[in-house]
């Protein structure tokens, strides 16, 4: 995940992102060529709003594959649609420390959406949330696979990857056990193994 | 504000502030105030790298001497007039800057800071060891008689330079902070990680920080040989301009421009006062007082302490009674809930 996203370097394989190898990238590179993600423990800017949160990567990523800057009028717009897409018009000036958890989980989504990403790999967007608010994220999350945004869903609340997941691969200690589609994939011998133990 | 209009605003306040002292005939009071102008320049570029961006600059000091080195060897091996050797310290001080942004690539926190302090010494030692430049014994500069300007004296011409130079340093941290490279900067105080994730290229903003931060100190420090006469190593690299660079931001506010032009007005003119009232010893003492009482009274400076009174745009004391208005109508409705 630090690898795809170019917060680590990986010393073996090439990550490729539509056709382009993305070695010797940096993290700003990749998220500008439409490859965002969010993280397992939000990581808000603290001293700015919600609505300043999401003008960050509005300021710095999304004009860059239109290549041109973004309009002052366009950037609010923009903000406001996303901040509306992710329920949360209503917290647009409250600072990130007086959020919800579950609110604070949607302004970390929303801040990666901004940045008009191709691919958004969510991380553990939804753990230690309660039912009714990872049915909630779930929702958004399928919101914005039909609007055309490819996302990676790397979650262990296995409703919510089931209802989600068109393709499914199961890692353990790095190591690919299983590919393919759900169903099948949770009938795996191994993966059941892995999941619950012995 | 529009933009236009603070800059008329600064410049007839600093226009304002130059007649005053001139007409006042006093040669101490221009003294003073260039001393404390000299902070506000120093303060407000601190708080470029420090406040905006996050980065705790302890080697102020090695700036300002290096802007005011670079003074004293044009001063023997070519003078200039004062506005050129400005530029040129700008110049030298932000490839410094340059250099310790580069820092920035591996250090972060408290690293960050210890190298700041040890280029600070490096260089002074680097000073001590150069004779061209006086070496230890430190340097005499002769001041012209003459101001270059017909009909002000030489501190009066001193005193207008360091004012051009303190709005321009206002105006260029207001400019910054409403800019999108202002954005940047903050989003790289709050979280380096998260502001790479979203797209800000954290490197060359911070490289653009530490230089434009560095320039401005060493501007600050180019006219300081003419305005002391005499110049060594060890006052021009000591340790009052780091601290003071830290510590007006600090109990002005840092993340606003008017944070360091609060700090330096107000720590600057209380050491001055000090000094002729008291000694001039009790100088830092004031300094540590202060900001220990601000960090436990007022943790994000006087810009801060009003902001959380009124709000950051005036209108916080109606919003809080708002707030509490609904939270008291929020009891209300749970309570009518229940009895439903």
């Amino acid at each position: 995940m630090n690898c795809l996203s170019g917060t680590l370097v990986h010393e073996t394989g090439t990550v490729r992102f539509a056709g382009r190898d993305l070695a010797g990238l940096g993290p700003h590179q990749r998220t500008r060529l439409g490859l965002a993600r969010s993280f397992q423990l939000p990581r808000p800017f603290a001293s700015m709003t919600v609505a300043d949160n999401v003008r960050v990567p509005l300021l710095y990523a999304a004009g860059s594959r239109r290549g041109r800057r973004l309009s002052e009028r366009e950037i609010g717009e923009r903000v406001a649609a996303v901040l509306e897409s992710m329920a949360l018009t209503e917290r647009a000036r409250s600072f990130p420390r007086d959020l919800t958890q579950v609110d604070m989980r949607k302004l970390e989504l929303a801040r990666a959406l901004a940045a008009e990403p191709r691919l958004l790999i969510a991380d553990e967007a939804m753990a230690g949330l309660s039912q009714s608010e990872v049915d909630d994220i779930v929702a958004l999350l399928i919101r914005l696979v039909e609007a055309g945004i490819t996302v990676i869903l790397i979650e262990h609340i296995m409703s919510a990857v089931m209802r989600f997941s068109q393709r499914l691969v199961v890692l353990v200690s790095g190591r690919k056990i299983a590919d393919g589609d759900p169903v099948e994939v949770m009938r795996n011998p191994e993966v059941e193994r892995a999941y619950l133990g012995q | 504000m529009r933009t236009s209009l603070f800059v008329t605003l600064v410049a007839a306040v600093a226009a304002a502030l130059f007649a005053l002292a001139v007409a006042s005939g006093s040669d101490y009071l221009l003294f003073a105030g260039y001393t404390v102008l000299q902070f506000v320049v120093l303060a407000t570029a601190w708080n470029i790298l420090g406040g905006y961006t996050g980065y705790v600059n302890f080697g102020s000091a090695a700036f300002f001497a290096v802007g005011a080195y670079t003074s004293v060897f044009f001063h023997k091996a070519y003078p200039l007039p004062i506005p050129v050797l400005v530029m040129i310290a700008a110049v030298v001080a932000g490839l410094l800057g340059l250099g310790m942004g580069y820092l920035t690539l591996r250090l972060r926190g408290a690293f960050f800071s210890i190298a700041t302090l040890a280029l600070a010494v490096v260089l002074q030692t680097v000073v001590v060891n150069w004779h061209f430049l006086g070496g230890s014994r430190g340097a005499y500069i002769i001041r012209p008689a003459l101001a270059p300007i017909p009909g002000l004296t030489y501190i009066q011409y001193l005193v207008l330079v360091m004012l051009v130079l303190a709005a321009g340093a206002l105006i260029a941290a207001r400019t910054i902070e409403r800019s999108k490279l202002g954005t940047g900067l903050a989003a790289i105080r709050d979280d380096e990680v998260a502001a790479e994730s979203v797209g800000v290229p954290t490197l060359r903003l911070k490289l653009i920080a530490t230089t434009l931060s560095g320039a401005l100190m060493g501007m600050a420090g180019a006219p300081f040989p003419y305005y002391i006469g005499y110049i060594e190593p060890h006052s021009a690299f000591g340790l009052p301009y780091a601290v003071n660079a830290i510590a007006m931001p600090m109990i002005g506010g840092t993340t606003h421009w008017a944070g360091p032009l609060i700090g330096a007005v107000l720590l600057g003119s209380l050491q001055q006062i000090a000094t002729v009232t008291i000694s001039s010893a009790v100088n830092l003492l004031i300094v540590g007082l202060l900001l220990v009482g601000f960090v436990i009274v007022a943790p994000n400076g006087i810009v801060g302490l009003w902001q959380s009174l009124f709000g950051r745009d005036g209108q916080g004391w109606r919003r809080f009674s708002r707030s509490t208005r609904s939270a008291s109508g929020s009891a209300d409705s749970s309570r009518s809930t229940r009895s439903a």
